[in-house]
């Protein structure tokens, strides 16, 4: 089991030929991942890191079975890069590029809203899957297959994190990183509702920060819905209003999007909140205990 | 990136949404030469990228335009939040019927654009929504069919808009929308859109903020960036491609990733120390980005002590080891800084510094431990 991507997963990466396309394709590769096709517009026919590339994402398709993709093109040509996998029916998109328009981003989510397809990011690390899939950039060596569920809006603090959960024997069923973009495919929401339909998941992680709402909505939905135990951990605490904080996402603008909010939610709906990455790893022992 | 009110203006005109005319003035001199060529009575407004002037008193309206220059000097100079006027619009007068407002914003947990239209303008919507939540309409579009003309008149009708105004409201909602979505802006605010004793609505302010992540394709709008009005800190992170945000403390704080970043910053603060800083360096270990890095956090004259918070991932401890020695060796440094290095090859990295590093570099294993050791030498430094 585990979530979004498996053992059946047989991956495509758009963007393959370039700088970190090629970079990534080789570790993922190495990670024991099936990555079956890559597609860059014009280098059909060649081969990267012994994976076939073709032109387009409907022959990539048609020749190789894929059924997920993770793309690596240039932000300006991101928004089309998703459609291409949309369009044929690609079952798990994840989009590592930063730098996405927002205007772009949100024709892709309405899009989404009638397709169905889960798209993780962008500006997001990608999805892991311990010993089964890697689609995405995190650093293979730090994760152990497991039984707590990952997810979060920041690639370094999830690696923090899942590597305190590894130093104590903890291993993961699925890492996602959801991104840190304003307008992002999937929320936490829906990542979470996974998470719980999981046989193979037994507690969840998920590190939220500064910026919307995503987090209070979790909270609600964590509290009514979920029989699983939640740690969470918000970051943002000290970020000063109206100030981007390295996600072009995390940026307090009034209510709602500060961290004090997003504590209080977690707090109102009971679920258990380390003050400090560490803290987290000890909270899922904790958890996991009472099971 | 924010506009000022007059580059926001330019933007709205160029949509065919009708302001008031009016001149940029930098100086008492230019804003006399302004006042006397529009006539009559005319408005000085601070133009400053934060809100609130007016109660800070940067718009003063003018009868006669030897009085303008009076009202310059009062208003440039003039300190508003953390900001500094240094422009003042000069704007014609005009004879106002009643005052409304209009907003086009990106909403997160929809993904859509979201118009307010109230009829109470000139006072913040915020307010509006305690005081007469009543009074505000909200429309969600679908992007991709954009705006509908059934929403349009939703909006007018929903308001109890009559006539002329009523018309004139949905020219300027169907142009706002354009300029939305044409101008890649996550935020074009008309407050107060007004409507004259003539039967004309036009924007009297204008706040509109740009997408950075659209820059590419608006180069003209890009140009309109005040790099100037930057921290010097900060225009040098944006040159060499670094994410910085200055803070008022004394701990220097740099990380790889916002979100480590974010969380040191919050551990410094828990352990009783004040950050001056949000740096992130981003992946790999480029010795110059980081000896750049290091530079601008110490650059502050506020800092004494710097914190480094790594956590090697693909990028290896020891490589990352490697080129923060190098970096150090670039970077002429003497404050104290504290490296806490985890990871991948974490233990190696650790090994590595110990060995080699200078005597002002301490190494530590855990964030909190760093955290405080940085909280210490800071209060050390400053005693």
């Amino acid at each position: 089991m585990a979530i979004l991507v498996d053992n059946e997963t047989r991956l495509v990466v758009q963007g393959i030929t370039g700088r970190e396309g090629r970079f990534h394709t080789g570790r993922m590769v190495e990670s024991g991942t099936n990555v079956v096709a890559g597609v860059t517009p014009g280098k059909g026919g060649q081969e990267y890191e012994g994976v076939p590339v073709f032109n387009t994402m409907e022959e990539a398709i048609e020749e190789t079975g894929a059924n997920a993709s993770v793309i690596f093109v240039p932000a300006a040509f991101c928004a089309d890069a998703i459609f291409e996998s949309l369009d044929f029916d690609i079952s798990t998109v994840c989009c590592i590029t930063e730098g996405v328009p927002v205007h772009d981003m949100m024709k892709v989510a309405n899009y989404l809203r009638v397709k169905d397809a889960t798209l993780i990011g962008p500006n997001c690390p990608g999805v892991l899957s311990p010993g089964k899939t890697n689609a995405s950039i995190m650093p293979n060596s730090i994760f152990t297959p497991g039984n707590v569920g990952v997810v979060s809006r920041s690639g370094t603090l999830t690696y923090q994190i899942v590597n305190e959960l590894t130093q104590r024997d903890i291993g993961q069923s699925t890492a996602v990183g959801i991104g840190g973009d304003p307008i992002i495919g999937t929320d936490f929401i829906e990542i979470l509702q996974q998470f719980e339909a999981d046989p193979e998941t037994d507690c969840v992680v998920m590190i939220g920060e500064i910026g919307g709402n995503a987090e209070q909505n979790a909270a609600e939905y964590v509290q009514s819905e979920m029989t699983k135990p939640v740690v969470a951990y918000i970051a943002g605490f000290t970020a000063p209003e109206g100030k981007t904080m390295g996600h072009a996402g995390a940026i307090v603008s009034g209510g709602d999007s500060t961290a004090e909010a997003k504590s209080e939610a977690l707090q109102r709906a009971g679920i258990r909140a380390a003050t400090n990455p560490s803290e987290v790893a000890e909270l899922v022992t904790e958890a996991l205990h009472e099971r | 990136m924010d506009l000022y009110e007059y580059q926001g203006k330019e933007l709205l005109r160029q949509f065919d949404i009708e302001t008031l005319e009016g001149r940029v003035a930098a100086n008492p001199e230019e804003a006399h030469a302004a006042a006397a060529e529009l006539g009559g009575p005319v408005a000085v407004k601070a133009q400053v990228l934060t809100g609130g002037r007016g109660k800070a008193g940067g718009i003063k309206v003018v009868q006669e335009p030897e009085d303008v220059e009076e009202a310059a000097r009062q208003i440039l100079g003039m300190k508003i939040g953390d900001h500094t006027v240094r422009q003042v619009l000069v704007e014609a007068g005009a004879d106002i019927a009643s005052e409304m407002y209009l907003s086009i914003l990106v909403d997160r947990a929809e993904k859509k654009p979201l118009i307010l239209f109230s009829t109470e303008g000139g006072v913040d919507i915020e307010e509006v929504a305690e005081t007469n939540p009543d009074s505000i309409v909200r429309i969600y579009v679908n992007p991709l069919l954009g705006l509908l003309p059934y929403q349009v008149r939703e909006l007018v009708f929903d308001a109890g808009l009559e006539g002329d105004v009523a018309k004139g409201v949905g020219k300027v909602l169907n142009n706002l929308y354009r300029a939305f979505t044409e101008s890649d802006a996550s935020l074009v605010e008309i407050n107060p859109l007004v409507a004259t004793e003539d039967g004309r609505v036009l924007a009297l302010d204008a706040k509109v903020t740009i997408d950075n992540s659209s820059l590419f394709r608006h180069r003209d709008i890009g140009e309109m960036h005040d790099i100037d009005a930057a921290d010097p800190g900060e225009q040098r992170a944006q040159e060499a491609g670094l994410q910085y945000v200055k803070l008022d403390g004394d701990v220097g704080i740099l990380g790889n990733g916002a979100g480590l970043v974010m969380s040191t910053l919050d551990v410094v603060a828990q352990a009783g120390g004040s950050p001056a800083n949000f740096l992130d360096v981003g992946g790999g270990a480029d010795a110059e980005k980081i000896s750049e890095a290091l530079d601008i956090v110490a650059s502050n004259q506020q800092v004494n002590s710097v914190l480094f918070n790594i956590f090697g991932g693909i990028t290896r401890g020891d490589e990352v080891a490697r080129g923060l020695l190098s970096a150090l060796e670039q970077s002429e440094i003497d404050l104290p800084i504290v490296v806490r290095l985890d990871g991948t090859n974490a233990e190696e990295g650790r090994e590595i510094l110990a060995e080699n590093t200078p005597e002002n570099v301490h190494t530590e294993e855990t964030m909190l431990d760093a955290a405080r050791k940085a909280v210490e030498l800071a209060q050390n430094g400053s005693s």
